[in-house]
């Protein structure tokens, strides 16, 4: 039996029988416990998995009615709401938190049948692009363990890339589900804002951020996202999308397509072998029909600075709730005034997040607010404008997801500006609200790296059909471990 | 010039659930932390639902006060630790970078006096804290989260105000104009809570918090003029500060200069969607909004011809102008506004009276329908109302109970009126000279009958004897 099976072809070996989902489950859970103490994807792993597998193979055995997923192992970000399952976010003040409700991404999945296998590692409350800012210590890459995976969902990364589940969600406020897929080779989606709800979803940066499903296949990813998109009751930002069935026409080709190459994403500041991938992808996709264009975005330049602001802002409000009072006790001194009892607990806080709120409160403060948050805003807007005026010249864009290949634990966890600065491709999706998936492409000197596509807001089919016909042309191995 | 504004919150005790979530809106006599959800404690992972029913209801406060109302509303976070404050951030409306809150420049008249209403805003309650006795010694503090997310409203006034006297009657009319509209029963404990900002010609402005009564405001902002007003005089500065009222000791405090003034950090919420105010809605909420005091005393005075007082008094008071309207047939309107405004309103002046009334509609309509066909007289209506707002029994009853039928058969008030004039040999020479006298034999004549004798019978045959 195979654990690098894709969800399609686990469905199918369990209808016909080849495979029991316990089987198939404890033999996850075996993969955890030989792998995890040097990848470290996981935070929790479920207990009550294997008793939910008996009882689906035991439904599945009576002919009775049993849901899409049939059992998959599927891992969630450590951000993600499960009721009765621990949601920590990779933080000190949440270590002891369990949520009394299940996320509506965790509902729809659990409707379906899907197991959930555990919750994954991130950056403390998803700031970071390494795991390396976690309060349980860092994961690391499947394909060099002395490598980081990526992140913020770099726990889901990793989990999908040494088949520790099959899929997994992770969450994408700058780049964090498609940071980790590149650097760890698989499949990562950021939804078009919206398209997913939040609800049970943790807020750093409410705005911006989306859930996203990582999966090794794009028809995966698509299979997902029939479980979780669509409009929810319990989220006010979510939209109606229509019925779309995004496996569907998954293998119609993108002949005749128009693809901008977006010029302030290629070349300068990026890792040669990067820049050549992409090169490589692009004369592939022209080899398929497609007709790719340079095309500028020239306030690209511009949003990083425009994200950190932004993002630092609704984080330092989104985070405020964790004072003491009822996450992350600490009751050290006897008799005291509440303003200090708060801040006792606060510096539990990891360093990141406190430079994150710090700098949030800042540009939130009198006196600062036009000359940084509106600034920002501003520039968010002019981000939308140039997108949406791309996309009236192009179906799809393109650009490397990161502009790095893996680097090693520990290279940039003091260099702030260089990590910021890795988010420079991903975030434009974010603050345009569009999609983009990353697609692994290559593996040099045994890393991976992952190739992003853009399309337009809701066009999300659009986007797997390219994905899909992009990755029909690669043969990638399997991560070495 | 003294300058006194208003910020006015008012809670939609009228609405069944919390703004952002379905959780009851009632907090008041409930277990603590019962009336609780994940949204409403700000558990990690939930997000806010608007409740549109609060937007209307709000909308519906704004045209009555005359605001304006913007086709597109928006909220705002405001970021502040406090216990009470589960998310440490309250969701309220902001109009700095453009009006986003449910309405603005609006204006009232208060006796002759325009009071122009700056904005008014929808926002989430906190909680409470509740300590152990008396709050500066509580070793142990109490957070209940039933009332936290509970719609409130502000309304801001501009500093139009310049004595005490005028801020009462403001807020008198204002909460019988938000009690009026459905939207809130004002006599609730805290559902109507002001704080006043007061400021004199050579003063920075000062603003008064926690001022728990109406009386108390007044109080308060006379306190208050009267301290800054001797600061003045002995040439001393009025700075700028937030103040407390102290019950007890009938004076403002200090609680902190504006240089310790919170920074707010107002920025948009955007986990709640701009919300569009159509012109229909507000057609549609006008439609069914309760007409307003002022229409209503207007029309009880042209339609039913109610002397101005009382329809004035009967107009503000929401509880009985809706019993006068279900228990009157235009044709005993008069009748009925007089026995609810000289004999009702005394007897039910508390809302726990008013809860416990057993009088409905009916009785009105059958007392005053007696009181126009001569079958009782406007004393033992009095008695009836008394006994039917206790009882409930229906009039006919009551009136042979209590033997409150109107005598008014000649023999029978022939034997009465001998007696009286046996009793009262001095009244009734007293009369024959001065008719004006009269009255006094009248009155013993109502009085030996406990009220029943018909009183214009009386006086003929009273004074066919002295003749």
């Amino acid at each position: 039996m195979r654990l690098s099976v894709s969800a399609t072809e686990y469905r199918d070996q369990i209808r016909n029988g080849t495979v029991t989902v316990e089987e198939f489950v404890s033999k996850t859970l075996e993969k955890i416990k030989k792998v995890d103490e040097q990848i470290h994807a996981f935070i929790t792993v479920n207990d009550d998995a294997i008793n939910q597998a008996r009882n689906l193979d035991k439904k599945l055995k009576a002919k009775e009615k049993v849901g899409a997923c049939l059992g998959m192992p599927i891992s969630i970000k450590d951000n993600i709401c499960t009721k009765g399952i621990k949601t920590t976010c990779a933080s000190k003040l949440l270590q002891d938190f369990v949520a009394p409700y299940d996320a509506t991404v965790i509902s729809r999945l659990k409707a379906e049948d899907a197991i959930i296998i555990g919750k994954t590692n991130l950056d403390e409350f998803a700031m970071g692009l390494t795991t390396e800012f976690s309060c349980y210590g860092p994961t690391k890459n499947p394909w060099n363990i002395d490598y980081v995976p990526g992140g913020s969902s770099g726990g889901s990364a990793a989990a999908v890339s040494a088949c520790e589940s099959i899929v997994s969600l992770g969450s994408d406020t700058g780049g964090s589900v498609r940071n980790p897929a590149s650097f760890c080779s698989v499949f990562g989606l950021k939804p078009t804002y919206g398209l997913v709800s939040r609800y049970g979803l943790v807020s750093y940066a409410n705005s911006i951020e989306q859930i996203g499903p990582m999966a090794r296949t794009v028809e995966d990813i698509a299979f997902l996202m029939n479980i979780i998109a669509g409009q929810d009751p319990n989220d006010n930002t979510t939209i109606d999308s229509g019925a779309v069935d995004y496996v569907d026409d998954l293998d119609v080709g993108i002949s005749g397509k128009k693809i901008g190459v977006v010029s302030e994403m290629m070349g300068e500041g990026e890792q040669k072998e990067v820049t050549e991938s992409t090169r490589n992808a692009i004369s592939k996709l022209e080899e398929l029909g497609a007709d790719c264009e340079e095309i500028s975005i020239s306030e690209v330049l511009h949003s990083v600075a425009a994200y950190y602001t932004l993002t630092a802002a609704e984080a330092s409000s989104n985070l405020a709730r964790y004072d003491n009072i009822r996450y992350g006790y600490d009751f050290g001194v006897e008799g005291f005034e509440f303003n200090a009892y708060i801040s006792r607990s606060r510096k539990n806080f990891g360093d990141e997040v406190i430079r994150r709120m710090l700098l949030g409160t800042y540009v939130l403060s009198s006196g600062y607010f036009g000359k940084y948050y509106m600034k920002a805003q501003q520039v968010r807007s002019l981000i939308k404008t140039q997108v949406e005026r791309a996309f009236q010249k192009v179906d799809l864009l393109i650009s490397p997801t990161v502009p790095s290949m893996p680097f090693k634990l520990g290279e940039k966890i003091n260099d702030e500006l260089a990590l910021f600065r890795l988010d420079v491709n991903t975030v434009t999706a974010n603050l345009a609200n569009i999609p983009a998936i990353s697609v692994p492409f290559e593996v040099k000197n045994g890393l991976p790296i992952g190739i992003q596509l853009f399309a337009g807001h809701l066009q999300e089919k659009l986007l797997f059909q390219a994905a899909h016909a992009l990755s029909k042309l690669t043969k990638l191995p399997e991560s070495p471990i | 010039m003294t300058k006194i504004g208003l910020e006015i919150h008012c809670q939609l005790t009228k609405l069944k659930s919390k703004l952002f979530c379905s959780c009851k809106a009632d907090y008041r006599g409930f277990e603590p932390n019962i009336n609780i959800c994940p949204i409403c404690v700000g558990l990690p992972g939930s997000l806010p639902l608007l409740n549109k029913k609060a937007v209307e209801k709000a909308a519906m406060i704004a045209m009555r006060l005359g605001c304006k109302v913007p086709p597109k509303i928006g909220f705002f976070r405001k970021n502040y630790f406090y216990p009470d404050l589960p998310k440490n951030f309250q969701i309220t409306q902001y109009n700095v970078h453009g009006p986003t809150s449910i309405g603005s420049e609006g204006q009232i008249l208060i006796e002759d006096k325009m009071i122009r209403i700056s904005r008014i805003q929808i926002e989430e309650d906190p909680g409470r804290l509740i300590y152990e006795g008396d709050p500066s010694k509580s070793l142990t503090t109490f957070v209940d989260y039933n009332r936290s997310g509970t719609p409130l409203v502000e309304i801001v006034t501009e500093p139009d105000f310049t004595t005490p006297k005028q801020v009462r009657t403001f807020v008198n009319i204002l909460s019988d104009l938000l009690d009026n509209l459905g939207v809130s029963d004002t006599s609730l404990e805290g559902a109507l809570r002001v704080d006043a900002n007061v400021s004199i010609d050579k003063g920075e402005k000062v603003e008064i918090k926690n001022i728990g009564s109406f009386r108390n405001l007044e109080k308060a902002i006379h306190f208050e003029l009267i301290r800054q007003e001797s600061l003045a005089e002995r040439g001393m500065p009025i700075p700028s500060e937030t103040r407390q009222w102290d019950e007890g000791r009938k004076i403002t405090i200090s609680a902190r200069t504006k240089e310790e003034e919170q920074d707010y950090r107002y920025f948009p919420e955007s986990d709640v969607p701009h919300v569009l105010i159509k012109d229909q809605l507000l057609e549609k909420l006008k439609e069914n909004m309760p007409e307003s005091i002022i229409s209503k005393r207007e029309r009880y005075v042209e339609k039913y011809g109610i002397p101005n007082q009382v329809a004035e008094v009967l107009s503000t008071d929401k509880f009985y102008s809706d019993l006068f309207e279900k228990a009157h047939n235009e044709n005993n309107a008069k009748e009925i506004a007089n026995l609810i405004t000289t004999d009702l309103m005394g007897l039910a002046d508390t809302k726990e009276k008013r809860d416990q009334l057993k009088l409905k509609p009916q009785h009105l309509s059958d007392l005053a329908d007696a009181i126009l066909n001569n079958k009782i007289t406007r004393i033992s209506a009095k008695t009836a109302i008394h006994e039917i707002a206790k009882t409930g029994k229906p009039l006919s009853e009551i009136t042979s109970e209590l033997d409150l039928g109107r005598v008014d058969d000649e023999s029978s008030l022939l034997n009465i009126i001998d007696e009286v004039f046996a009793e009262e040999k001095q009244a009734v020479e007293d009369a024959k000279q001065n008719i004006e006298t009269v009255n006094y034999l009248v009155g013993k004549v109502m009085k030996k009958t406990k009220g029943k004798a018909n009183p214009s019978v009386t006086l003929e045959i009273i004074k066919k004897k002295l003749k």
